[in-house]
């Protein structure tokens, strides 16, 4: 078992001809997923890597089936294609593009949930089922199948993690790169009950860093609902206050959204913080037992 | 990034929002000749970007003709939290009968933008949402509507900021035009605090601040002239130039890694073995040998470095990349200080092979760096 994304998950990519958007779909069909077509509006009718181009997502799913979008598409012509994404009857967005102004992705989101599809990102790696399906741009050789479920507002910081687990033997469930932008469309807490049903998942990794609250509401949310085991990690605790650390999203506003306060309000809750990356390995097997 | 007051005035007044005239002086003449202009009494305010520009003296009635000079003097030498006075607004100074804090802005938890309102006024509005949250207003409205938004639903929330009609009525017929400056200008915040109601019974605001998003910049060609480069890094903007993220800190270890999160995470871990990063910097997601020779120049620039750690954690990024930008570095600049490398991930044996019979030192783990670069870093 897994959440949101197995073997028979059926994929697109919004912006398959470009750099990005064909490298990785290169690496998603080697590493297994469903890639079942691209869209690049201009070019429909042609293909791509064996896959069909369409006009627009629309098209896309009518003719393919699928169920998730995958997006490259450069920040400037963002909201365009979200919304394409949000009027298609894709049931999921992946939005892997960083820099999108805050307002498009706010009015994107809007669009996607009165449509009822769920958004991860944008400024994220994107997700992987280990063995079965990666829709993103993870290294697929640092991730294996096991028991443990991750969400991340980080990419490389989440890869060194993931590398750890599977150099462990733990392995992982599926793993989520949520993003790094103000606004995303699913936070933790949006994630945390899928990982709480799944019968495989045996304990979560949540990994935050400075900036807004959406840790700390997941250490509220862990507290009252989940009863699998949650370990954190927390970076950003030399981040000097008021500087966009690199994440538009990595900022520190006030007292509140520091490292220290986030592992304070996390520790309070009953949820074990590592202060280095290789303790995590070591707190999660300590709660797995 | 963060405009100025006289420059969040100046669009306010372009989106019909009423504020008082005023002129800009960067020399305390310039600022006898617009008061004369203007007529006294009149307010001198030093136009820097921090908080607390009144408690640091920064803000001045004056009333007297021959004192302009000297307060305007005395302003422009200030140096607030840091940052110079460069310039001062000069205004007409108001009666204020009545003042309220108005806001517009982007709530990431609620996902949505929220006015925020205050009937108390904004003094210590970060005091007040913590000792009495019910005294802070919200009324959140979505980016689809947000540019147009209907006055009639914006009357009860400005009804519970203003008990006269009038004045409610003007203030929600504010909010209808800070909703199309903030979306139109990409705004993360319009801040008016105080708004307040003059002798005449007018809505005015009195003082403004606003912030545009860093990411939407690309299209707005008519701001850019509103960057302060006093207040910003100029390392730091070359940096965003060349696609990097940088921030310089007080440390001794320079760092290079790729990922925001990682390269946060590596700081952290030096300072958990007894290091001190020199600095943050994110090579960013592509692998251009081009950003590393440029990462180092930037890293180099900070006489105090006594030890560089690179961490990379290949995905997009190609180890073999990060190698060779490494070695042009090493041929370009002379580099007086140890490098420690710690390369994982994609091309990873042959980024290592490139580095092979150099002088570099190699690591196999984040930990065994920082332990590492510590221990140089903290040499004397």
């Amino acid at each position: 078992m897994s959440i949101l994304i197995d073997k028979n998950t059926k994929v697109i990519v919004q912006g398959i001809t470009g750099r990005d958007g064909s490298f990785h779909t290169g690496q998603m069909i080697d590493y297994g997923t469903q890639i079942v077509g691209g869209v690049t509006p201009g070019k429909g009718g042609q293909s791509i890597l064996d896959r069909p181009i369409f006009n627009s997502c629309a098209e896309a799913v009518k003719a393919t089936g699928a169920d998730v979008s995958i997006m490259y598409v450069p920040a400037k012509f963002a909201k365009a294609a979200m919304l394409d994404a949000a009027h298609s009857g894709i049931k999921m967005l992946v939005a892997i593009t960083e820099g999108i102004p805050t307002l498009d992705a706010l009015e994107a989101y809007e669009a996607l949930k009165a449509n009822g599809v769920r958004l991860i990102g944008p400024n994220c790696p994107g997700l992987i089922t280990p063995g079965q399906c990666k829709i993103g741009i993870m290294p697929a050789s640092i991730h294996k199948p096991g028991k443990v479920g991750l969400i991340s507002r980080s990419g490389t910081l989440t890869y060194e993690i993931v590398h750890e687990l599977t150099l462990d033997g733990i392995g992982e469930t599926t793993c989520i790169g949520i993003g790094g932008d103000p606004v995303i469309g699913s936070k933790f807490v949006d994630l945390l009950p899928l990982f709480e049903a799944d019968p495989e998942t045996e304990a979560v990794v949540i990994v935050g860093e400075i900036g807004g609250q959406d840790e700390v509401i997941a250490a509220n949310y862990i507290k009252a609902h989940m009863k699998k085991p949650v370990v954190g990690f927390m970076a950003g605790l030399t981040a000097p206050p008021g500087k966009r650390m690199g994440h538009a999203g990595a900022i520190v506003g006030g007292e509140d959204d520091t490292a220290a306060s986030k592992i304070e309000k996390l520790e309070a809750a009953g949820i074990p913080v590592a202060r280095i990356i290789s303790d995590v390995v070591k707190l999660v097997k300590k709660q797995l037992g | 990034m963060k405009i100025h007051e006289y420059q969040a005035k100046e669009l306010f007044r372009q989106y019909g929002i009423p504020a008082p005239d005023g002129a800009v002086a960067t020399t305390a003449d310039e600022a006898v000749a617009i008061a004369t202009k203007m007529g006294l009494p009149v307010v001198i305010k030093a136009q820097v970007h921090v908080g607390g520009r009144g408690k640091a003296g920064g803000v001045k009635v004056v009333t007297e003709k021959d004192q302009v000079k000297s307060v305007a003097e005395k302003i422009l030498a200030l140096t607030i939290k840091d940052l110079p006075v460069r310039k001062v607004l000069v205004t007409p100074a108001v009666v204020i009968k009545k003042e309220v804090y108005l806001s517009i802005l982007i709530d990431r938890g609620a996902r949505a933008i929220v006015f925020i309102g205050c009937a108390d006024g904004g003094v210590e509005i970060e005091e007040t949402a913590k000792t009495h949250p019910e005294k802070i207003l919200r009324h959140e409205v979505t980016a689809t509507e947000c540019a147009k938004l209907d006055k009639a639903k914006l009357l009860p929330f400005a009804s519970k900021l203003f008990d006269d009609p009038k004045q409610a009525a003007a203030a929600a017929d504010m909010m209808v035009k800070m909703g199309k400056l903030f979306m139109e200008k990409d705004a993360s915040l319009v801040e008016i605090n105080p708004l307040i109601v003059d002798d005449k019974g007018e809505v005015i605001a009195l003082d403004g601040k606003m912030m545009i998003d860093d990411n939407a910049l690309f299209r707005h060609d008519e701001l850019i002239g509103y960057r302060d480069m006093d207040s910003e890094d100029q390392d730091e903007l070359d940096a965003k130039d060349a696609g990097l993220s940088f921030i310089r800190l007080d440390g001794t270890i320079g760092c290079m890694v790729n990922g925001a999160g990682l390269a946060m995470a590596t700081m952290d871990t030096i300072k958990h073995f007894g290091g001190s990063p020199a600095n943050f910097l994110d090579v960013g997601g592509s692998s251009d040998p081009k950003k590393v020779v440029i990462a180092f120049k930037m890293i180099l620039k900070d006489p105090g470095i006594k030890v560089i750690l690179v961490n990379i954690f290949g995905g997009i990024t190609r180890c073999d990349d990060i190698a060779k930008g490494i070695l042009a570095s090493m041929q370009e600049f002379n580099v007086p200080v140890p490098i420690i490398i710690r390369l994982v991930g994609t091309n990873e044996k042959e980024g290592r092979a490139l580095l092979e019979g150099t002088a570099l030192t190699t690591v196999t783990s984040l930990e065994e760096g920082a332990v590492k670069a510590a221990k140089i870093g903290s040499l004397t």
